[in-house]
């Protein structure tokens, strides 16, 4: 790792390009550069997660954690490139003073040109991360309700700023059960009466998952609250009986469907790699996403 | 009822097989316990199949479900890419049968029928099952005999029946045209499934979204910029235990006729009105229709049989040493061809093919090569070290790109161009999430997505190219030994330098 103080955002693009050299690869297939707008409180676990994924998607990380707290304004600068971490490109950088509020302007020189920019935001996000300096490089913009202080609100200022190529992880975390649940009703089951979705008090994700449902089927859509993680289960009342999916652990889940035995499947909850992984694959609007956020009653 | 869940505005959802389960014919197979298996797992672990995914197991053993349960574990085991995970494993052998029996007797099919329907009842597989046929081909008329007559094959409305066929589809045209037809009197056309696992989806779309996506490629794209077109295919390995299958088919049989004709078809085809099966199809066979072969097979064909040598700092012993080979085999390990395609985008550009066994290293690659620049402003020496321009689409290991041009070197006083290229990595081709060649053609097959397989028109159009080149090898008796470890016999070199081309090393 390169340590580098009171330095600027070219001498961290110069630093990554001389140590891209000095390992003998000067050339890189990178895909994309994803920006980290993070406090320290967050910055570690989304920067390592966002390294991880760097083996599929190979990218440069740009963390930038803004330090009003000092009064002076200095950029410090810890560079990683390939390694054990990943092939990626990893740069966390510390605003501090003034210069939290310019992010921007140490990102701009950091950007690989002509390639997609995505920014991150794992903890409290802008009100419109279209608009935001950084939001504006990025064409996915991708945020994180369940990392906010109050996630109602948060679904609030997402549904109200939200533009497409806006995402948040709380939908990525719906992904697999939508899947499963896509998968149940690939065999007709007739129509749908009544939804319910159980899970975790204040869950984001529980919210749009039932957002969802209920926008597909055309049916009300009832929430139930426990103290359980994330989504709990799924029941579906059919004309002909009960369908349900109930999360029993960390990786599976048991469904129910009328006329048929009870079966166990897969549903493992998904580290954090896997979502921004997830999210990376595809960088044109999720309209879907954007469907259910704008039209969510909250 | 369509699915209400499934919108096309939703694209993150992966596609998933609807409710169904696998037959499997020949369990004890390499290609089973390898290939087919793993990747079962692969997609289970993936999620990608159907809750209630059943896979029956049928052969001449005596054993129960858990013997056969035991085996598909130990393959998972061994040979699954992505990581083992008990949970995935206890839903995936909770839908695992077995049916012993002979692959000749009526019984055995009464029982895999019942235990198909029990499945069907239990596992609620909807009565969609899809039959791979891991098995000689010797073995296809029985096996398609009874599945007509138990009524196994039966597709109905609300169910399918499907089947799977693994290469060799025949040895020559004739036998090629009678297994089709066979199949044909079993299975309609749109659920006859051939893998060619070198086919994955990744490869064809790569080379399709390359050549047609792009602008900056396909107006070079004809004989007025190409030279010519080498298309490789070789192994480090040898025959392994194959021998009863490889020795009397050899190289051209099991590699030209179908993945470098399919290569030779991707690379060459016109753009396709659509992406749609039936309109690659169309443009597949419409330049494989178009190849014709050179009229002096002797000047314009090469063969060759590996001899014992050292691969890789390894001893290895020849072909006719291997076990269960004839000792006076002649078959060939290594087969080289030109041939050339008649229209006017290809006129004159020669398409060499070639492939072979315990060749320096696993590489399979198309490389299109430019003509040289029609002036070079520099002075001889100055280009001298200079080669064509070449565009190598890397089909495996390391799927990508690399283009070779010309380049000043640095530092020296006096201008020199030399060759350098610029590589292009596909991102994901180490990654979990990259699903390997016969997860996604298992899954095409579960779906009943059919553009990936070759169509029995291309499969025969592949022979009708190859049989002459056959039948004039099988007249010149024993092939040319090569050593193994390197790139193959002699041969081939003169078969090139009569063109004035060279091989480039892949």
């Amino acid at each position: 790792m390169i340590r580098l103080e009171q330095t600027s955002g070219g001498a961290v693009a110069a630093a990554i390009n001389a140590e891209r050299h000095r390992l003998g690869s000067p050339t890189t297939g990178m895909v994309l550069t994803l920006l980290i707008i993070a406090d320290e409180d967050t910055q570690s676990d989304a920067t390592g997660a966002a390294a991880a994924v760097a083996r599929q998607h190979p990218m440069r990380i740009i963390t930038l954690i803004p330090r009003a707290d000092a009064r002076v304004s200095q950029l410090d600068a810890e560079i990683s490139v390939g390694g054990d971490d990943g092939p990626g490109e990893v740069a966390v950088l510390r605003l501090r003073g003034e210069l939290a509020e310019h992010g921007n302007s140490v990102a701009i020189p950091l950007l690989l040109p002509d390639t997609p920019v995505v920014a991150y935001w794992p903890g409290d996000a802008p009100a419109h991360p279209a608009d935001d300096p950084i939001g504006r490089h990025s064409q996915r913009r991708i945020t994180d309700a369940a990392g906010a202080q109050d996630p109602w609100e948060a679904l609030r200022v997402l549904k109200r700023g939200y533009q497409p190529g806006d995402t948040d992880l709380a939908w990525a975390r719906c992904t697999q059960w939508r899947s499963v649940l896509a998968a149940a009703f690939d065999a007709p089951l007739g129509d749908v009466r009544h939804v319910r979705v159980e899970g975790e008090r204040n869950n984001p994700s529980v919210i749009l998952l039932g957002a969802w449902l209920g926008q597909q089927f055309g049916a009300t859509v009832e929430t139930v609250w426990n103290d359980a993680l994330g989504i709990s289960s799924v029941s579906i009342d059919l004309a002909d009986g009960l369908m349900s999916i109930t999360r029993q652990d960390e990786k599976t889940a048991c469904i129910v469907r009328p006329g048929r035995a009870e079966a166990q499947i897969t549903l493992a909850r998904r580290s954090l790699s896997a979502l921004i992984a997830e999210e990376l694959r595809r960088l044109d609007p999720d309209d879907m996403y954007g469907q259910v956020i704008t039209t969510l009653e909250i | 009822m369509s699915n209400p869940l499934r919108s096309p505005l939703d694209q993150r959802l992966p596609r998933i097989a609807g409710p169904c389960g696998m037959v499997l014919f020949g369990v004890t197979g390499d290609l089973a316990r390898k290939k087919v298996m793993p990747a079962i797992y692969d997609l289970a672990n993936r999620g990608f199949l159907p809750p209630g995914f059943s896979l029956v197991g049928f052969a001449r053993r005596d054993w129960a479900d858990e013997d056969f349960a035991q085996i598909v574990h130990d393959s998972v085991r061994e040979h699954a890419r992505t990581p083992f995970r008990e949970e995935t494993w206890q839903q995936l052998c909770e839908g695992i049968r077995f049916v012993a029996g002979d692959l000749g007797d009526p019984a055995a099919y009464d029982e895999l029928s019942r235990v198909v329907a029990e499945l069907d009842e239990q596992r609620g597989t909807g009565g969609n099952h899809a039959f791979y046929l891991s098995i000689p081909p010797g073995l296809f008329p029985v096996v398609l005999e009874h599945l007509k007559t138990s009524g196994l094959a039966a597709n109905t409305p609300d169910a399918w029946r499907r089947v799977v066929i693994e290469k060799p589809f025949g040895h020559d045209l004739k036998s090629a045209q009678e297994l089709n037809a066979l199949v044909g009197t079993v299975f309609d056309t749109g659920s006859v499934f051939r893998i060619d696992h070198y086919l994955g989806k990744e490869t064809v779309q790569n080379i399709l979204a390359v050549r047609f996506a792009n602008e900056m490629f396909e107006p070079l794209w004809n004989s007025n910029y190409v030279d010519n077109v080498q298309i490789t295919m070789a192994e480090d390995i040898g025959i392994g235990g194959r021998a009863g299958y490889y020795d009397g088919i050899g190289a051209a049989r099991d590699v030209i006729q179908n993945h470098l004709l399919q290569l030779l078809a991707l690379t060459a085809m016109e753009e396709p009105l659509t992406f749609a099966a039936a309109e690659v199809r169309a443009e597949k066979e419409k330049v494989l229709s178009a190849v014709r072969l050179p009229k002096d097979l002797a000047a314009h064909t090469a063969r060759g049989q590996y001899a014992a040598g050292w691969q890789g700092g390894t001893p290895v012993v020849g072909y006719l040493q291997e076990e269960g080979i004839d000792p006076s085999s002649h078959t060939e390990t290594f087969a080289a061809m030109r041939v050339d395609i008649d229209n006017r985008r290809w006129a004159g550009v020669p398409f060499y093919l070639r492939t072979g066994k315990r060749l320096g290293r696993r590489v399979t690659e198309v490389a299109v090569v430019f003509k040289r620049a029609p002036h070079l402003p520099f002075l001889a020496e100055a280009v001298q070290e200079l080669g064509n321009n070449a565009l190598v689409f890397r089909i495996q290991p390391d799927e990508g790109i690399t283009v070779r041009f010309g380049s000043k070197v640095p530092d020296t006083s006096s201008i020199e161009v030399r060759d350098v290229t610029m590589d292009f990595q596909y991102g994901e081709a180490f990654t979990e999430s990259s699903p390997e060649a016969y997860e996604r053609l298992i899954l095409d097959v579960l779906i009943g997505d059919p553009p990936l397989f070759p169509r029995h028109v291309e499969v025969e159009l592949g022979w009708t190219i190859l049989d002459p080149v056959l039948d004039y090898w099988a007249e010149q008796g024993q092939p040319d030994q090569y050593a193994s470890g390197g790139w193959g016999p002699q041969v081939q070199y003169e078969m090139l330098a009569r063109d004035g081309r060279a091989w480039r090393r892949p």
